[in-house]
């Protein structure tokens, strides 16, 4: 079994690969799949266009928008185990500071952007702060209130435009030829990918230095590691303003291409979405949650001809998924040699029933 | 604000919100059940209610031949039809929850399967059920037919009390003393206390755990379906969605007693119907999730495990 396992696990194969890799095939490598990325508007493949919906649209929402989210949320919920159900909020603030400002103000989109993300950082604080002392299924209805609480609150709210929302939000300023306009998502597909990829890089490192290790260290253990001295409350703090940080600036990118918002775009469902792109693609591993998140954004448009039963043949698949493969698809490579009784004993130990 | 109405119909108020909470505490029950034996949040649970609240419907209309235009029945004829439709939904609510836990859950238990693993899985159950509901209902909600006449039986201090909350408050009661005596005395209860204390030692000592669970998912699914009856009773509405809103205020019910008590899922559901009824006399309905989740959030910041701490070992209801 162990055996037939490693022969075909793909992620370990990838990965093997990559580390004995010289330097000059993996820049030439990554070279290569960054500019089939920003590539992808141009590709009319019968393969993966989406019939009944634009593919350049779906491109930038809800492929790339979820694709950015996730990687967000994978800081909270994969690097340092913290189960966050209102990561929309996030999100939600984001929009809405682009919307306001946008709308209210003077202030252009590149002005707007640092605004929105501070916001939505500093709801990270203020959430994080009381509430990350509470354990796993008390901080997921803590944060699934959270979320509810401000989509509720931009509802009520008529200053900020109550259940209709904001609409005339203006669209960011050209960059040299590349126009802004609702007609053509492309550019802001451009836009959303290099943020993606800066972000994807500062995880990267961050998550290779001390942050990351100590991330690590609490998704296993909470107690132990603060024994070890690590200061907790500090880690689980900065990993939920780095996941909000993330979401407001996809909240400022989606508010300034969709040009209006209304509050009930921001609901539960779009939290438990990404989360489930986090943890269908593999938790913790960054290509894995990239892989869930283009295949659930995808996947519904791609079968849109399935129109009706779209979201329950999605449903359907989802609990298929995770019978068949628990772990994801490209779950987080295990460093340890692998040997089948300590993997069991390791994954019920790591953040599992007890 | 309005402090005017919250003092002038008090007492009104107050008994809906004991009404609201039996239906909450219901609800809740099933989550806390779950959550002591497996220690994990049934996420497919709310989808349970709703289709209690379709089974209702359809055994309303169905079986007994209710129309919506037709008169409200009386004497036999109404007792039988509120009896039909009561059972009917529990048993489509607790046949559902223990299918709920063959799909989603038991293949990923017995793997070892990590929490979020097995949560992302009854999220699938719950989508599919929900989206499943909407594409038969045409996205449309439903109306219920009227069973019984609703009449005020007498008033206490300015407040009207109504018959069929008068029944839902009563059977709800009933029903949560059924269970009581269920987990505390029967063999099948015990098993479900023992597995709650320590799955590994009541496997050795003989329990069967995959009966224990779905015993405890029926049980769950029992109430969740007496307080869809309950809910479709007083409402006399449903659609798909339904399940959404009830799901969320009741697990929050279950987590303000503390997850996994079942004094305190009672204790909370009581709690919460009561805040949210009288919070949105004075702020408005559209407040009042908001008010109900900073009350949670600050008796969680006061008392991490809810109030009445998480274990249902020890619960005596």
């Amino acid at each position: 079994m162990a055996n037939l396992k490693s022969r075909f696990n793909l992620r370990d194969k990838g990965a093997e690969y990559w580390e004995r890799s010289p330097k000059w095939r993996r820049v030439a490598l990554s070279i290569f799949f960054i500019a089939i990325c920003y590539a992808l508007p141009f590709l009319n493949n019968p393969l993966i266009n989406t019939p009944g919906s634009d593919f350049q649209s779906v491109l930038f929402y809800p492929v790339g928008m979820y694709v950015l989210m996730a990687i967000g949320l994978n800081i909270v919920v994969g690097k340092s185990g913290l189960l966050d159900l209102g990561y929309v909020a996030f999100f939600a603030i984001g929009a809405y500071t682009m919307a306001i400002l946008g709308t209210k103000t003077g202030l252009n989109f590149w002005e707007i952007l640092p605004i929105g993300v501070g916001l939505a950082m500093l709801s990270g604080v203020l959430l994080g702060t009381p509430t990350l002392r509470l354990r796993g299924d008390y901080l997921a209805i803590v944060t699934l209130g959270f979320g509810e609480i401000v989509r509720i609150f931009a509802v009520n709210t008529d200053s900020i435009g109550g259940a209709r929302g904001v609409a005339g939000i203006p669209t960011p300023p050209d960059i040299f030829k590349a126009k802004f306009t609702i007609l053509d998502p492309k550019p802001y597909y451009w836009m959303l990918l290099t943020f993606t990829l800066l972000i994807i890089w500062m995880v990267r490192r961050m998550a290779a230095r001390r942050p990351g290790r100590a991330w690590d260290a609490i998704r296993q253990d909470d107690d132990v590691a603060q024994l070890m001295g690590i200061n907790t409350r500090k880690y689980k703090v900065w990993a939920f303003v780095l996941g909000a940080a993330v979401a407001g600036v996809g909240g400022v990118v989606y508010a300034s291409q969709i040009l209006s918002i209304v509050p009930d775009q921001f609901n539960l469902n779009v939290s438990i979405l990404i989360l489930a792109c986090v943890v269908f693609g593999g938790i913790g591993n960054v290509w894995g949650v990239i892989l869930g998140a283009v295949l659930l954004a995808f996947t519904p448009e791609r079968i849109r001809f399935l129109s009706q039963p779209r979201i329950l043949v999605f449903g359907i698949a989802l609990v298929v998924m995770m019978n068949l493969r628990p772990d994801g698809i490209l779950p987080k490579k295990k460093r340890e040699h692998f040997d089948p009784d300590w993997q069991t004993v390791e994954e019920s130990g790591e953040g599992s029933i007890k | 604000m309005d402090f005017a109405l919250l003092r002038d119909a008090f007492w009104g108020l107050t008994f809906d919100g004991i009404a609201l909470g039996a239906i909450y505490a219901l609800i809740s029950l099933g989550y806390t059940l779950v959550y002591g034996v497996l220690r994990l949040i049934n996420f497919a649970h709310s989808e349970v209610f709703m289709i209690g609240t379709f089974a209702a419907l359809v055994a309303a209309s169905g079986i007994m031949g209710v129309n919506i235009e037709d008169d409200p029945r009386t004497g036999g004829s109404m007792i039988l039809t509120l009896l039909v439709c009561l059972i009917v939904a529990m048993l489509a609510s607790a046949i559902t929850a223990v299918l709920v836990e063959i799909v989603a859950y038991r293949r990923l238990r017995q793997r070892g399967a990590t929490k979020l693993a097995t949560l992302i899985s009854a999220i699938g159950v719950s989508i599919s059920l929900v989206e499943l509901f909407r594409i038969i209902t045409d996205s449309l909600p439903r109306e219920f037919p009227r069973i019984m006449e609703k009449t005020f039986l007498f008033s206490y201090a300015g407040a009207d009390i109504r018959n069929d909350k008068v029944i839902v408050i009563i059977a709800a009661g009933l029903m949560m003393f059924a269970l009581e005596r269920f987990i505390t005395k029967s063999r099948l209860g015990k098993g479900i206390r023992a597995v709650s204390m320590d799955e590994n030692t009541s496997t050795l000592m003989g329990v069967n755990i995959n009966r224990v669970i779905t015993v405890t998912f029926f049980a769950g699914g029992l109430m969740a379906g007496a307080a869809a009856f309950f809910y479709i009773l007083v409402y006399e509405n449903t659609s798909f969605k339904v399940g959404f809103f009830l799901g969320i205020s009741a697990f929050t019910a279950a987590v303000l007693g503390g997850i996994g008590n079942l004094k305190g899922a009672l204790f909370g559901g009581f709690a919460l119907g009561l805040m949210e009824t009288w919070t949105s006399a004075v702020f408005g309905t559209a407040w009042k999730a908001v008010i109900s989740f900073i009350i949670l959030v600050l008796v969680l910041l006061i008392k991490p495990t809810g109030l009445f701490g998480e274990s249902i070992q020890q619960a005596r209801v």
